[in-house]
């Protein structure tokens, strides 16, 4: 199993918060990773640094096989990892069909298509279609249409995250980090979003990573979970013996509230 | 060896003068964070105060001496009655709007005061030099300068230290030091940051219309005064860091002393140096020589 | 009918956005044209200025979209006007196309070098450096003698393909000259707003972290939409040198950028007409106001720019499209 993602000894200090230590894991292609543990232990933090949004003090990150360390979030992300936020990035003053437009034309614009002086119809890559075609499967496969030409700003919490996610996805990144996808939805709909979420990006084939704090969902959806506590990882393994692991239950899930 | 004097003599006159018209500038951004372009409507309204009312009541015959309270007396009134008609009246309810926005609104209030000006005192220019060359001169080697100067350079270490002494060591100081640092915070523990916005945009004005209204005795006051003065204000405050009241005097003395050295050795370099060093300071370090340090917010 | 040759889905309008703007670009620059060519000379030369100007502020549109305010566009506005106004004075160049080009062609060089400083500034900063940048070019040209110092130099009678407008013509020829200008330049930038880049500018604004976790980098952006901006300035700058025929300082002095971003955020950003339709109003309220009072035009403007602020963030265009919605 090739790793497409692996991290080396990252550390990483705010003054004397130390919110990561020495994380060494290795991601296989196309597993679905199921990250926890409490808020402050990590979590974000190691996204942010595999991302580009933040630089390790020590330790280096291997995208393919490529030092990816030092890179921006933009460089990042046009190697082909994408990440979705806990709180929803979008476009505030666009409606949905904009903000998908939007990252429509930063793939296009990457592509060297639809320039000022080209005239040619552009194609979008990954998906080898038209640009509205590529917009319309995309609401459609997230349930957006109804919401198509409302203002980001106005749009309930959940279609946010849809949103927020369904945007990654323009881009046919080889790996997805999702942070906190179900957070602010409720408890009956959470399976329902990831069984949407999930689905769509199996279709596309690639590599998950998502924080999660219910442990329904990580049982369901991850066939990896990896446990941060205080900036380390505590615990990694499938979910049945990691979420039974006793640090993770100490730690993490809360002992006396251990679910089988 | 007399050029070399006349440039540093020359060069502490007009930073002093830089910072006295620039400090209210860096007051008004370092607490409400607002880039405050009437600032340069302030000054104006302070030297035409000043030259207009000096000028009548020594017509009057009132005692020379008196003039420099009329002038103090001018730039109080000015700060008293304009600005707090404006922060009241307009500015507080933009408070929420974008920094750039707020910049802009004290755009169109310094267009409307330009206009005011001139309907007021007319287009002439106004000319009241008593004040300037009552208290004669000094001499060192073969230069002279009126003693004037040195009132000048009192007053911008007056408001310089007397600043410095509030915001440190008084209780106002702190409470204020708080609101710079955090309005929301301040707010929640009680403290009326609505009253410090008012009194910080009402010292700030006066800073100007002071700086205004003693430097009316040393040229004809016309109706561009206000115009320049804050673009050389935004320069000084840029170099030394906005809201810095230390940045104010090193950028002050920065930009007093380039220019001076500019005017005796290369006259044609004067306005350029300024700006250059401006342009500089933001390319380099865009925050300024002493940039507030901000605290993040998590 | 065919699939539109850009990103617009099927639904936005139902008809293909771009053409309705390119005939309406057209008809009106057609009408302008045939309304002022009728009009007395004065009126023709203030429509002249005011489009000239209007240049300047189209220029400014991409820019102002990002959420950035430039306050140094008369850097430029300088620029161009000092290059053609040299460009006749040192090498005789009378051609009123050549002296555009060359305006607009040494505004480009200045922003490519310029921009790749300026475009990672954001907020005041970004304000308060373009500032400086043109404070030091009316430093410069202020105490030069050279050039003229304060009162500058004027500028030659133009001639346009080697052929010199007649006393009577020189108002139609200019006249022909901006609004074809200012024509191709609406619809320039408009297809420039409906690229990639083009709509990445409005992304910026919102959420520019967002957009850099997509792939795309916003300081390319802002610089591409600086240069554009200049070379507009340069050419409304080339243009006024030529129709006035006089060029000094003050065409540098940070209240001329003023004055550019006072007729932007008038008009508002909505639309390719807004710049032109800001700049006309703007100098229709300075040359009557100032006949009436002239010691209470800028009283106005500052007060009709405080209302819109206010209460029509998206300037007067905002109007228009209010009508069109009811």
């Amino acid at each position: 199993m090739a790793l497409i993602v692996s991290a080396e000894g990252l550390n990483k200090k705010f003054g004397a918060v130390t919110a990561a230590q020495d994380i060494t894991v290795g991601i296989e292609r196309d597993s679905v990773v199921g990250l926890i543990g409490t808020n402050g232990a990590g979590k974000t933090t190691f996204i942010n640094m595999v991302t580009g949004y933040l630089k390790p003090d020590t330790g280096r990150i291997l995208f393919d096989g490529e030092d990816i360390t030092q890179l921006s979030p933009r460089e990042v992300t046009k190697r082909g990892i994408s990440r979705s936020f806990q709180i929803a990035q979008l476009y505030n003053s666009l409606t949905v069909i904009e903000n998908i437009t939007i990252a429509l034309s930063v793939v296009l614009d990457n592509a060297d298509q639809s320039g000022f002086f080209s005239f040619a119809d552009p194609i979008v890559p990954g998906f080898e279609q038209k640009p509205h075609e590529v917009a319309n499967m995309l609401l459609e496969r997230f349930q957006l249409q109804a919401y198509r030409d409302r203002k980001a700003q106005i749009l309930p919490g959940g279609v946010r995250k849809l949103l927020d996610i369904a945007l990654t996805l323009v881009a046919k990144p080889k790996v997805l980090f999702l942070d906190e996808p179900t957070s602010g939805i409720s408890a009956q709909e959470k399976f329902g979003m990831m069984d949407m979420v999930m689905g769509n990006i199996r279709s596309q084939g690639g590599t998950v990573l998502f924080v999660e704090h219910d442990m329904d969902v990580i049982k369901r959806f991850s066939n990896r979970v990896l446990a941060f506590y205080d900036g380390r990882i505590i615990a990694d393994g499938p979910p049945q013996t990691t979420l039974s692991d006793p640090d993770v239950l100490k730690y993490v899930v809360g002992g006396h509230r251990a679910k089988g | 060896m007399d050029q070399l004097i006349a440039v540093f003599i020359d060069g502490v006159i007009y930073s002093s003068w830089l910072f006295t018209s620039a400090i209210g500038l860096t007051l008004i951004y370092g607490v409400m964070k607002i880039l405050n372009i009437t600032h340069g409507s302030f000054y104006a309204l302070g030297a035409y105060t000043a030259a207009s009312v000096t000028g009548a009541l020594l017509a009057y015959g009132m005692e020379p001496l008196l003039s420099y309270l009329v002038l103090l007396g001018s730039a109080t009134a000015v700060a008293l009655i304009v600005a707090p008609v404006l922060e009241r009246g307009l500015l507080r309810f933009m408070y929420t709007k974008d920094e750039v926005v707020i910049m802009l609104i004290t755009y169109a209030c310094f267009l409307m005061l330009e206009d005011t000006i001139k309907l007021i005192w007319g287009v002439d220019p106004y000319f009241v030099a008593e004040p300037y060359g009552l208290l004669d001169s000094f001499e060192i080697g073969s230069l002279t300068y009126p003693n004037y100067n040195i009132l000048l350079i009192g007053i911008a270490a007056m408001s310089g230290l007397g600043l410095v002494y509030v915001l440190n060591k008084t209780r106002v100081g702190r409470l204020l030091l708080a609101v710079i640092h955090d309005p929301e915070i301040s707010r929640a523990m009680g403290i009326n940051v609505d009253r410090f916005y008012l009194v910080t945009f009402s010292f700030g004005a006066f800073l100007a219309s002071m700086a205004g209204a003693f430097t009316a005795p040393t040229l004809s006051v016309v109706p561009a005064m206000g115009v320049d003065i804050i673009v050389l204000s935004f320069a000084v405050v840029v170099i030394g860091g906005l809201g810095s009241l230390q940045g104010a005097a090193v950028g002050a003395v920065i930009v007093g002393l380039v220019r001076s050295i500019s005017i005796h050795f290369a006259p044609e370099l004067e306005l350029f140096v300024i700006y250059f060093v401006m342009a500089l300071v933001l390319a380099v370090r865009p925050r300024g020589l002493f940039s507030i340090a901000e605290a993040r917010k998590i | 009918m065919s699939a539109p040759k850009e990103l617009s889905p099927p639904g936005e309008s139902s008809l293909p956005t771009r053409d309705r703007t390119l005939t309406t670009v057209l008809t009106i620059a057609g009408a302008v044209l045939l309304l002022s060519l009728a009009a007395p000379q004065w009126a023709k030369f203030l429509l002249t200025i005011a489009l000239a100007k209007g240049l300047v502020v189209i220029g400014l549109l991409p820019q102002m979209r990002t959420g950035l305010v430039s306050f140094g566009q008369a850097l430029y506005y300088c620029l161009g006007a000092y290059a053609a106004g040299l460009a006749g004075k040192w090498f005789a160049v009378s051609d009123l196309i050549l002296m555009i080009f060359i305006g607009g062609s040494l505004s480009a060089v200045l922003a490519l070098v310029v921009g790749v400083l300026l475009s990672r500034y954001r907020g005041i900063f970004y304000g308060l450096l373009s500032l400086a940048l043109s404070m030091i070019l009316y430093g410069l040209l202020v105490k030069t003698e050279a050039l003229g110092s304060t009162d500058g130099f004027n500028v030659a009678p133009f001639t346009l393909f080697g052929y010199r407008p007649e006393q009577d013509s020189v108002r139609n020829v200019m006249l022909i000259v901006v609004t074809t200008i200012a024509t191709v330049s609406a619809l320039v930038i408009h297809r420039h707003l409906k690229t990639p880049i083009g709509r990445m500018t409005t992304a910026i604004r919102d959420n520019e972290i967002r957009l850099e976790y997509m792939g795309a980098s916003a300081r390319r952006v802002i610089y591409v939409n600086y240069v554009i901006g200049a070379v507009l300035a340069g050419i409304g700058g080339a243009i006024v040198a030529a129709a006035v025929g006089h060029i000094d300082p003050e065409m540098a002095y940070w209240t001329m950028s003023g004055e550019f971003v006072f007729m932007a955020i008038l008009a508002g950003t909505a639309s390719v007409l807004a710049p032109f339709l800001g700049a006309t109003i703007f100098s229709a309220i300075h040359s009557f106001a100032f006949d009436v009072s002239p010691n209470t035009w800028q009283m106005i403007l500052g007060a009709s720019l405080l209302l819109v602020i206010v209460f029509l963030p998206e300037g007067l265009w905002s109007l228009f499209r209010r009508a069109e919605r009811s």
